[in-house]
């Protein structure tokens, strides 16, 4: 418990070892537009379907959901721990010297962990936001609009947030940014629309 | 009672955490220090730097902890400034 307790008080020490403050950011944007992106489309499919079992649509969703989560976090944790383990040697070989209890072993052996919470959780929670219109109609919840319309709207805010976002870390203007993720997804949605009509 | 009162030492380390985070580290973990560390050599993944460490009783074996934890190793004590007082 206390070695658990040090690691989280190294931890902004660990970030500078690392400097894995990006490598998380990138996770995460890139992961969660994958799981927007994934919702929009099963989403919009349902939508031109006509489809009306909300509950089928929503298992749907969630199966979906869990799926880019399992997958975000096993392969974030594999290729991290990895790149981390390569990392370490390399310091190791260049200080001539095994740095396995040092900030740097703590780093090798805490970032993948942290890196697949970020991958995984990023797309999930992405994709129970996008759906929760629909959770909410079938729990016979009022809604102002269809609960599907508001899950399609939910994901192209998402997607402009998401672009924003991107906006402030490159230093570019927000808007802009945020405007060519909504280009994106509306790209997407017409394409879905095309192709499935 | 002997005390360290300055100590000069020779020090490799990573490149990360930079030579700010490394003797901000060294000074929190050592209170009522002044820390100056100067870069001597620069290699592809490792620098060679020289760290001055002045305070009023100066504990070697916190200093070189944190220096190791850093990932860092001490080469050698280049320096020692110790005091005495009189009984």
């Amino acid at each position: 418990m206390s070695k658990l307790h040090d690691m989280f008080k190294q931890l902004p020490l660990l970030f500078k070892i690392t400097r894995s403050r990006s490598i998380l950011r990138r996770y995460f944007v890139v992961n969660g537009f994958d799981g927007a992106l994934t919702m929009l489309g099963i989403i919009m499919g349902f939508y031109i379907s006509d489809w009306e079992n909300l509950v089928v649509i929503m298992n749907a969703c969630f199966g979906a959901a869990v799926a880019l989560g399992m997958s975000g976090l096993t392969s974030a944790y594999i290729s991290e721990s990895a790149e981390q383990k390569k990392q370490l040697s390399e310091i190791e070989q260049a200080m001539v010297k095994d740095l396995e209890n040092s900030a740097y072993g703590q780093a090798a052996r805490l970032f993948p962990f942290v890196t697949a919470a970020v991958n995984s959780l990023s797309p999930m929670v992405i994709s129970l936001i996008i759906i929760s219109p629909i959770w909410a109609a079938t729990l016979a919840l009022e809604l102002p609009f269809d609960a599907l319309e508001m899950a399609l709207l939910l994901a192209f805010a998402i997607l402009f947030i998401l672009g924003m976002f991107l906006g402030r870390i490159s230093g570019t203007y927000w808007l802009w940014s945020g405007i060519r993720t909504l280009l994106i997804a509306i790209i997407t949605a017409g394409l879905i629309y095309l192709l499935v009509s | 009672m002997v005390s360290i009162r300055r100590i000069i030492l020779d020090v490799l380390k990573p490149h990360y955490p930079d030579c700010l985070a490394f003797t901000s580290a060294i000074a929190e973990k050592s209170p009522g220090t002044r820390v100056e560390l100067t870069v001597d050599e620069i290699d592809e993944k490792t620098e060679s730097v020289v760290i001055v460490i002045e305070g009023e009783n100066l504990d070697y074996d916190v200093i070189a902890e944190v220096i190791s934890n850093m990932g860092g190793s001490v080469h050698s004590i280049d320096k020692v400034e110790v005091t005495s007082k009189a009984n």
